[in-house]
């Protein structure tokens, strides 16, 4: 049975960087622990002291160093967090309570507090889940959240989100070029009509796709449920080898609470 | 005389809102025959071809596979001996690996295991696409879509084939390479086409399907000759393509 990228797979996923490192090789639904472990920890991490944090910071590098996914790769894709940082950079003005002098500022302590914090844990986070998201391929998280007992209806919809998505961008592409081959230029706020009437295309036919889909389906026996083709296991290593981050983390989640 | 592989009698259909697209169609095809069903754009032929596998259940009439009659109680059997290609690859494959999607199918008919893996690999290798395997069905081309999901109904073994233009979109040597995969075929086809020339180099015999009704059932090349029925059913040849002058099958 192959669940993990073997000869002839192609990697054309923005987010999945191929390799064969430890951390890629690990099955799926260990790196989702590991990974939901992780985040928890770092989340109950009092955000009064810092030592902890710098902690965490340095065991999810190492795990970077593992994958030997080049640390610029994942750099770029945390722009994801930038309206975060924003909210972030915005709560010591807008925040309530005592106020402390920095430089000409007088900002929000709370606020200061705050942005710290969401600014710490989000990054860690955002770190993380790229790592997960670049060491396996996302079918391999839809078997991974199969094997952990997901909601069948919930690991189907991420499924066929990401059987449909070049579908669909595919089909937004080329309305785009029709538009755009009949002289529109999306220019002022009087032609946002125009891509309102896009977007409704693209939902009804998105719609009827979806029911000649489920015909499709029907017509090879579907019969409510997704037969179960692979069933990822890990070893007890491999458990002991995702484990590792997480419990680190734990530990010195644990540790900050103590000394906090 | 044998069951025929497909027994369709008195079939009429009405659709919700009222409209009437099917008014009585009679149709048998044999084991190991290949018929083209033809007919302009609005005849009814999807229509024909979801009461095959009982996706809309007939209003009057009957539809039988080898002698089990559509019903309720059979779908799921109806379902497995009637295998419907349908006319949009990306609504057929819907699965993360052609693999897992090919396996689909039987794995719905409780197949597992050896006994799973060796369908998929056979009929991938019966529509040339067994190194694709572990690919998924987005970074194929159209043709090589269009052979999986051949491969997704082969898998289920069925008795009878049924491809919704088969080969629309493709290019010559796709379609080229489609005809030879089906002629490679040991199986009972009913293909729905417009292209004329495809049905008389695949199909022996053709049915015209007219306003819901078959209007002519006959041998390909006769109903191509002649020149008043097709053009009665709105049917034409491509520009320069004259049946007469083209060699019999062999």
């Amino acid at each position: 049975m192959t669940t993990t990228a073997e000869v002839g797979a192609s990697h054309g996923h923005a987010l999945h960087h191929h390799g064969h490192s430890p951390v890629h090789r690990l099955p799926a639904h260990t790196k989702i622990v590991a990974l939901l472990v992780f985040v928890l920890a770092v989340v109950a991490t009092p955000r009064t002291t810092f030592w902890p944090y710098a902690a965490h910071l340095v065991a999810l590098l190492a795990a970077v160093r593992a994958s030997r996914v080049p640390f610029p790769y994942l750099a770029k894709r945390l722009v994801v967090e930038v309206p975060f940082v924003v909210f972030a950079l915005l709560m010591p003005f807008i925040a309530t309570g005592p106020r402390t002098a920095v430089g000409p500022l007088h900002l929000s302590e709370a606020g200061l507090w705050g942005a710290w914090a969401l600014l710490a844990k989000g990054t860690l986070g955002v770190l993380a889940s790229l790592l997960l998201a670049a060491t396996t391929e996302p079918r391999d998280i839809i078997a991974g959240f199969e094997r952990l007992h997901l909601p069948q209806p919930l690991v189907q919809i991420m499924s066929f989100m990401i059987r449909y998505l070049e579908v669909v961008t595919g089909e937004l592409n080329r309305m785009r070029i029709a538009r755009a081959s009949r002289g529109f230029q999306a220019r002022s706020l009087r032609q946002w009509p125009a891509l309102g009437a896009t977007l409704g295309a693209l939902f009804i036919r998105s719609y009827e796709r979806g029911e000649r889909v489920h015909l499709a389906m029907l017509s090879r026996g579907y019969a409510g449920r997704m037969p179960t083709l692979h069933v990822l296991t890990a070893t007890r290593a491999q458990w002991v080898l995702s484990g590792i981050l997480p419990a680190v983390a734990v530990t010195v989640c644990a540790a900050g609470m103590v000394n906090a | 005389m044998t069951t025929p592989v497909l027994d369709v009698r008195g079939l009429a259909y009405a659709y919700p809102d009222g409209h009437q697209a099917l008014y009585g169609v009679n149709l048998h095809v044999h084991q190991g025959e290949r018929v083209a069903l033809l007919g302009p754009n609005g005849a009814g032929k999807t229509t024909l071809v979801l009461h095959l596998n009982g996706i809309l259940t007939a209003g009057a009439g009957t539809v039988a596979v080898s002698g089990l009659s559509v019903s309720k109680d059979t779908l799921q059997e109806i379902r497995r001996r009637v295998g419907i290609v349908f006319q949009d690859p990306d609504d057929q494959l819907f699965m993360p690996t052609v693999h897992d999607d090919v396996a689909f199918g039987p794995a719905n008919l409780g197949l597992r295991g050896d006994a799973l893996e060796a369908r998929v690999r056979r009929a991938l290798e019966q529509v040339g696409m067994a190194d694709f395997a572990d690919r998924p069905p987005h970074h194929l081309s159209f043709g090589q879509r269009r052979r999986v999901a051949v491969a997704t109904v082969l898998a289920m073994e069925p008795e009878i084939l049924v491809m919704d233009e088969p080969s629309s979109n493709l290019d010559p040597a796709s379609r080229r390479e489609l005809a030879d995969i089906v002629t490679s075929l040991d199986v009972t086809v009913l293909m729905v086409t417009h292209d004329l020339p495809y049905a008389l180099e695949l199909c022996e015999r053709s049915v015209i399907l007219a306003d819901g009704v078959i209007a002519a059932d006959g041998a390909t090349r006769d109903l191509l000759g002649d020149a008043d029925l097709m053009a009665r059913n709105r049917l034409e040849l491509p520009y320069g393509f004259d049946p007469s002058f083209v060699a019999p099958r062999r």
